[in-house]
């Protein structure tokens, strides 16, 4: 960004850290824009002239000397309907070699929209995928991450859940993306010939850690000028958000906070709230929808991150390997999708809850008979036919790379409940009996 | 007025350089480019003020000027308040303009314009003082008490009052003369400081009436009682948020104040969206004719989250005043520690366990001291029942809010994951949980004289039985079905009878959902008539499908009218399976 003529320059920093610098000035804003030797800062306190600057891209090498230039404004990004089909940095800045943006500068981190005028989510968001459809299913306007080690394939599931997903635009905020992981969805999306529905705002492992913080808002910010000025449904990919999360303690350790739970910042719980809550159903039509990663350490729920996460979104999704069939599956135990009853039986058909839970708590049988046959026990004739059903439930259906509609899956579980049960096992209410249960 | 000059800025913490006295929690008003930012005063220190904003301060500049008020934040009293949904500071919502919040909107919590039918109450030449009541106006279905204002505290003479008719709350009720002779004339508008309790009754006893709830494992085996203390802690997933939202659909209160604190946005749009179309089955009318929503989500400001704890409660004070029976939900209290933690923590003061203000236990303490049952100067009784979540983190109960909060509530309902894992909701553990209510002896008394003449023992009795049944099922686990006497096996089912008949509850169901205290006597003497019965088995492999089946045939019962044909059959039904293998 160039210096303009008006802006204010100092030339004395008074401390250094490794993420933030302390500069004496004057008539400087909460919040605002600058650069510390030509790299970009923003300002987190105010004391007297004091003057205490986060540095995104790191204090390596700056000097007492370094010059600083305050823009009066706090980070921006240029909106436009050529944002579509871009990558860009965490600045907002194009990285795929193409033009500037033109379009009006948003503030990122915008208000809060008011809970009065929030819609009730009620639309359904397709996947294909059983797991998330049948099980879990997904709706406009809510915030759901995937909790997944980082040994699991969450980045290729979501990128197919993105892809496969009913939506005008999907945004991707990347933050500590490893390059390979970069270059993996830029060809993903290259190849499934939907560019121009995609905006990508990537931070890299090669980039400073700092600078992934301004990662989620850029990409929120997008996805709300798309989501009100063109009421498109947005899409909206954050991985992975414990990185965020990394990042945030480490400028709250550099600013001598008090650490609470797990090291990380007593405000983390606001801090990501503040991101999740973006997820809105406008009354106009317009929407986004917040799909993340929380990446687990040894599958721990209850560290700080995956914790406060769980208490913000509307769910949580599992992957888990079916070692039966050798593919991953949406594990159908763990995973929650707190707004689903909105739109299961309701916008789906009839049966779709009872053949839900039906399916699930055979599935559950099948996991018991599992753990019997481990322990050397006997199995009935019932534990053999659950285990069969079981298999099959999983390749038929759950498996990831299974792509089919919903009532599909329905049609699939009732030709699978008929060959493997009588009517009195699968319990379900009559009158979806008489309509699907098909005679011998 | 004081006047005062921004001197630092740490995210929502900021530092004014004051001119004149300043006192703490004081009000004042940051000019941010014409825009005024409202914050309050939390700590002193010289002549530089510390203060907490209630929105976002970016942009804020030192140098920035500031104007205080004397006085705290208030809450603005009066008619018209039921329905109403505002944030934490009372700003009504529905009257923000625009899809997105305005930072420095304020709005009006009252309508100046709104009309009322006032009957007087007081005669010219009443000796009055603060709480008692003028008149009335009917607001909804309930009759709403104009007044004196509160901080009336001297006696006063009423000098004049309106007759019966139309009047806007701006428009004079009464002339008062106070001591001294000045006359003041009163509105139906008053305010009062949120983070003092109103105290305008004469008495608070100890809290000794049943409050229903409909939901079964809490009036039957842990009961709340009117003007009681409660809380529900749980991880998440566990259900916290469900079964409060039934509580407020089914409780026995006059009306319900909802303080959504810091939690998710679509949660509240579910009220917002159920609420006024859901009837209140003791009025007929919908709910949110009986409802106040103090609304702060998670994304709104973290100071202002805070306060709405302390704007819900002073409204429930407010209406108790008037002989009502208020009920009081916050969800969820952690985050409203949590907003203290933030704070406490950029005046870099000393932390306490994991980070919080070392204070957090008196600060939890004395908010929920301020619920209760209390008779008022007439004679008349009102309550807040007050029932709070907490979230707690790694769903671990020995952390600072859970523990403060023990210290400070009287009834304790334990979300437990494993219950919420095995779909048996609502997932409030039997075992783990309890209301210290149910060892009073007026509360005792209570519940024998109007539920049933054994109730207490019985419950009691029901207690042991889901502890003995718990223990049976851990020596099956550990020995194996044929390891243990066939005893075992009856003794664990007869847990589960209790378990899936009694405390388990279906929140969906139009009949499950809300039990009426009649029928859940009913049912209990019902189950605990079997849970007596000495059943024959030859092996443990009867004792299983015997007990399913008479779980089913009670189940069915709970889903049906109570006391109608389909109830009066299966009750036939389950006699005859009874009579199939009770020992002779």
């Amino acid at each position: 960004m160039a210096t303009q003529a008006f802006q204010k320059i100092y030339t004395k920093l008074n401390s250094i850290t490794k993420a933030t610098c302390t500069v004496k000035a004057s008539d400087v804003g909460n919040d605002e824009l600058a650069t510390v030797a030509g790299r970009l800062a923003q300002v987190v306190k105010i004391v007297g002239d004091d003057v205490t600057l986060q540095i995104f891209a790191g204090t390596e090498g700056i000097g007492t000397d370094a010059e600083v230039v305050f823009f009066g404004k706090a980070p921006t990004l240029k909106v436009g309907s050529d944002l579509a089909g871009r990558f860009f940095n965490a600045y907002g800045d194009p990285i795929d070699g193409g033009p500037d943006v033109s379009g009006d500068e948003l503030e990122i981190g915008g208000p809060s929209v008011n809970p009065v005028r929030r819609k009730q989510p009620s639309e359904l968001i397709a996947t294909g995928i059983a797991g998330i459809d049948l099980n879990n299913t997904l709706v406009t306007g809510q915030k759901i991450p995937f909790f997944a080690d980082p040994d699991q394939p969450y980045n290729e599931v979501m990128a197919m859940v993105a892809l496969r997903a009913k939506s005008d635009k999907i945004i991707l905020g990347g933050m500590g993306l490893s390059n390979d992981d970069y270059l993996f969805y830029k060809h993903a999306f290259e190849n499934a010939g939907v560019i121009d529905r995609i905006i990508s705002f990537v931070n890299t492992t090669e980039d400073p850690t700092v600078e992934r913080l301004l990662v989620p808002n850029m990409a929120l910010t997008a996805a709300e000028y798309f989501a009100t000025e063109k009421n498109e449904k947005v899409l909206v990919l954050l991985t992975d958000m414990t990185l965020y999360c990394d990042a945030l303690s480490i400028v709250s350790n550099r600013m001598d906070q008090i650490p609470s739970k797990d090291s990380m910042p007593g405000s983390l719980y606001s801090d990501l709230a503040k991101l999740y809550e973006k997820a809105v159903q406008f009354p106009d039509g317009g929407s986004i929808t917040i799909i993340a990663v929380t990446t687990l350490s040894g599958g721990d729920i209850t560290h700080a991150i995956p914790d406060n996460t769980g208490y913000i979104t509307e769910g949580q999704l599992f992957l888990k390997r079916d070692t039966d069939i050798s593919k991953v599956i949406v594990d159908p135990f763990r995973s929650l999708s707190r707004l689903k009853q909105l739109v299961i039986g309701k916008k789906t058909r009839t049966d779709h809850p009872q053949v839900m839970n039906t399916a699930v708590r055979l599935y559950a049988d099948a996991a018991n008979a599992k753990t019997k046959l481990e322990n050397g026990f006997d199995l009935s004739d019932y534990d053999e036919r659950v285990l069969d059903f079981a298999k099959e439930y999983s390749e038929e259906i759950l498996a990831i790379d299974v792509n089919i509609d919903t009532d599909t899956m329905l049609d699939i579980a009732w030709k699978l409940f008929q060959r493997h049960f009588n009517k009195a096992e699968i319990g379900i209410k009559d009158e979806f009996m008489k309509l699907y249960w098909k005679k011998a | 007025m004081t006047k005062g000059i921004v001197k630092g800025i740490i995210a929502n913490l900021v530092q004014v350089e004051v001119s004149g006295p300043v006192s703490q929690n004081e009000i004042c008003y940051i000019n941010l480019g014409g825009v005024k930012l409202m914050a309050e005063v939390i700590k002193v220190l010289g002549s530089t003020a510390y203060t907490q904003v209630f929105e976002s301060t970016r942009g804020l500049r030192p140098g920035d000027t500031v104007e205080f008020t004397d006085h705290m934040l208030e809450v603005k009293l009066g008619p018209g308040m039921l329905s109403k949904n505002y944030d934490g500071l009372q700003n009504d919502l529905n009257k923000m303009q625009g899809v997105f919040l305005t930072r420095g909107e304020y709005t009006d919590p009252l309508d100046e314009d709104s009309t009322w039918e006032f009957t007087p109450i007081a005669k010219a030449g009443d000796k009055i003082s603060g709480g008692d009541w003028l008149g009335s106006v009917p607001e909804s279905w309930i009759s709403h008490k104009i007044m004196v204002p509160f901080g009336f505290e001297a006696e006063y003479t009423l000098k004049s009052i309106a007759p019966k008719g139309t009047y806007k709350i701006t428009d004079t009720i009464a002339t008062i003369t106070d001591p001294d002779g000045q006359d003041i004339e009163l509105n139906m508008i008053q305010k009062w400081p949120v983070k003092i309790p109103i105290k305008s009754y004469t008495e608070k006893p100890r809290p000794f009436k049943l409050m229903e709830t409909g939901v079964r494992t809490i009036d039957t085996l842990n009961p709340m009682v009117e003007g009681g203390t409660g809380f529900i802690p749980g991880p998440f997933g566990a259900g916290k948020t469900v079964l409060q939202h039934s509580i407020s659909k089914n409780a026995d209160a006059d009306m319900i104040i909802f303080a959504a604190c810091g939690e998710r946005a679509n949660e509240v749009v579910e009220m917002f969206v159920e609420f006024p179309e859901l009837d209140d089955p003791r009025t007929g009318r919908k709910l949110m004719e009986r409802t106040i929503i103090i609304c702060n989500t998670s994304n709104m400001p973290v100071a202002a989250r805070e306060a709405s704890v302390y704007t819900a409660m002073t409204i429930a004070e407010y209406y108790r005043s008037m002989g009502l029976k208020v009920l009081l939900l916050a969800d969820s209290t952690s985050r409203w520690a949590q907003a203290l933690r933030e704070m406490s923590n950029r005046m870099e003061e000393l932390p306490g366990p994991d980070a919080f203000p070392m204070d957090l236990p008196a600060i939890v303490s004395n908010f929920y001291s301020r619920a209760g049952f209390v008779y008022l100067k007439g004679g008349a009784t009102g309550s807040i029942t007050f029932i709070g979540t907490v979230s707690p983190a790694g769903g671990n109960l020995k952390e600072p809010v859970t523990e403060s909060t023990k210290k400070a509530a009287r009834c304790f309902y334990a979300l437990s994951q494993a219950r919420a894992d095995s779909k048996r909701y609502p997932a409030v553990d039997p075992i783990d949980s309890y209301s210290k209510y149910l060892e009073y002896t007026e509360v005792q008394e209570y519940l024998n004289k109007n539920v049933h003449p054994n109730w207490v023992k019985d419950v009691t009795h029901t207690k042991d039985l889901l502890l003995r049944g718990r223990e049976a099922q851990e020596q099956i686990n550990i020995l194996g079905d044929d390891g243990v006497p066939l005893s075992y096996h009856d003794k664990y089912w007869k847990s589960e009878l209790v378990d899936r008949i009694i405390l388990q509850q279906d929140g969906f169901d139009k009949i499950d959902q809300s039990t009426p205290m009649k029928r859940q006597e009913y049912m209990l003497e019902l189950i605990l008539g079997i849970c007596a019965m000495d059943f024959v088995f030859e092996s443990y492999e009867d004792v299983m499908p015997y007990y399913i089946k008479m779980i089913n045939i009670c189940r069915q019962m709970n889903y049906v009218e109570f006391d109608g044909a389909d109830f009066k059959r299966y009750e036939d039904e389950l006699k005859n399976i009874i009579e199939e293998r009770r020992a002779k």
